[in-house]
């Protein structure tokens, strides 16, 4: 089995001791067609078992590894280590909060994620309907593209307006609320508005599109941001311009 | 957490940068001419006086302009927060006043026409 | 075990040097300086025409020449700049779904192309210039 030297600079931070994260390097034997996630195992087993770091299925589905490899948002199950070269640094997600070591504070996340209402809300005097509800498959593709996220942060890292302003609501919450929006079967469409139609909503964005460039799984946050700016600016002229708000 | 009024402003960003997108390159390319020395015929003054004149040439004129300064200051108010000057209600309310007076001067200009 | 989170700070001037992303977007946006300055340039020369044929002729005289030249190839240069990043990012912002599929964005990137191919033409035709 072909093995090479890695060389890696890992950002240690231990919150009980340090006052500032600080690099830590390893040299670490590993198998050439492993990521960088087997990399930290191979670290923890036998080199140094006080590293930190989330992981789960080591399959690029469950959100859990994301961390920046040489200053790009990755998930580390899927950053082959044969993509690089020279020393591989290795730092937590960035616009996070550092925890210790590689994990975040993912608490903002989290708490967005819950504000705009993820899951489906009746329509207003509908009846409970009897059977399952129907829905044809051209109106699951509507949303279906929105519906893959992985909650793994990646584009939160990358996003420049979420570094500047924290209040931001951020690509995954509001591709989240579209994903809903979107959705045949939803009716809160008016509740949600509420929340991504405000200014540290959708109108944060100023379209960077680094988070659809870094997202593992193609959702493109982008375009389903800018199509809630188009769907919000309809909504606002129907609200300021039709007799009733254009209900 | 009200609902933006944004909408406003970034509807004359986006109509703005369409039209910008489809006329800009051509339009300049009419002034780098003359600055070349080979003024296109629709930019001597009796052309394009005539071309001021009919409401359809004003319509197009103010549409041009006016939709181009909404869009620049806009995009401006965002690029400035980008560059990290992070007075956003001054900013906007600098380049807003901009472009409102551009619009305006535009207007009237025309209807002198 | 004490938690004491660590924040990481990002320069709020100069964090898009970090990555050639941020400097492509960058030079997207600065693109409305240049399509601003034209605007003024033909609000000026709408002002000018208002005033007559001798303003107007001394307003284009005071154009030509190689500075003018060398400026408007640089705005030039943004306007084609803005209106390539424009159309490619069209497709995100209003995709065109088809029953079930979506119309590849090569399709509608390519219609934008195609009309601005013509309108441009038809605005040279119309200024004589072809």
């Amino acid at each position: 089995m072909k093995t090479r030297m890695v060389q890696m600079e890992v950002l240690r931070y231990n919150p009980e001791t340090d006052s500032e994260p600080h690099f830590q390097h390893y040299d670490v034997e590993c198998k050439e067609e492993w990521v960088v996630l087997d990399a930290l195992n191979a670290i923890k087993e036998s080199i140094d078992p006080t590293l930190n770091y989330r992981w789960s299925c080591h399959m690029a589905v469950c959100g859990s590894c994301g961390m920046m490899v040489n200053g790009e948002p990755k998930l580390s199950c899927h950053a082959f280590l044969r993509d690089y070269e020279g020393v591989i640094k290795v730092e937590p997600l960035a616009n996070f909060p550092i925890e210790r070591d590689l994990v975040t504070v993912a608490d903002d996340f989290i708490d967005k994620l819950k504000r705009v209402k993820p899951y489906l809300i009746p329509k207003k005097d509908q009846p409970i309907p009897e059977a399952e509800y129907k829905q044809t498959p051209a109106q699951l593709m509507k949303y279906r593209q929105f519906s893959m996220c992985i909650n793994c942060m990646l584009c939160y890292a990358a996003c420049p307006e979420y570094a500047l302003q924290p209040l931001f609501l951020g690509p995954a919450a509001i591709t989240l609320a579209h994903r809903y929006n979107q959705d045949s079967r939803d009716g809160g469409r008016d509740e949600r508005q509420e929340i991504i139609a405000s200014n540290v909503g959708v109108w944060e964005c100023s379209f960077v599109g680094a988070c659809s460039e870094v997202c593992p799984k193609a959702v493109d946050p982008a375009g389903a941001l800018q199509q809630v700016k188009v769907a919000s600016t309809i909504d606002w002229f129907k609200e300021h311009l039709l007799p009733g708000g254009g209900k | 957490m009200a609902k933006s009024n944004k909408p406003i402003v970034w509807s004359l960003f986006a109509a703005g940068g369409t039209l910008a997108a489809f006329l800009a390159p051509v339009l300049v390319l009419l002034f780098l001419l003359v600055a070349l020395g080979h003024p296109p015929a629709l930019l001597g003054y009796d052309q394009l006086h005539a071309f001021a004149a009919h409401w359809l040439g004003k319509i197009f004129l103010l549409a041009v302009i006016v939709l181009f300064l909404w869009h620049a200051a806009h995009r401006l108010r965002i690029t400035m927060h980008d560059f990290g000057l992070r007075q956003d209600f001054l900013v906007a309310v600098i380049v807003y006043l901009v472009a409102a007076a551009g619009s305006v001067l535009t207007l009237l200009y025309l209807l002198r026409i | 075990m004490s938690r004491k989170p660590y924040v990481r700070k990002v320069s709020k001037t100069r964090w898009y040097f970090k990555h050639p992303r941020y400097l492509r977007y960058m030079s997207r946006e600065v693109t409305c300086f240049f399509i601003g300055a034209f605007a003024l340039l033909m609000l000026c020369t709408v002002e000018r025409l208002s005033e007559g044929k001798a303003a107007y002729e001394s307003f284009i005289a005071a154009i030509t020449g190689p500075w003018s030249a060398l400026g408007l190839t640089v705005v030039l240069a943004f306007a084609l700049h803005n209106t390539t990043s424009w159309f490619n990012v069209t497709p995100k912002a209003m995709p065109v779904q088809i029953g079930e599929d979506f119309l590849p964005g090569k399709f509608i990137v390519g219609a934008h192309y195609a009309a601005w191919l013509i309108a441009s033409l038809l605005i040279l035709y119309f200024a004589q210039v072809i």
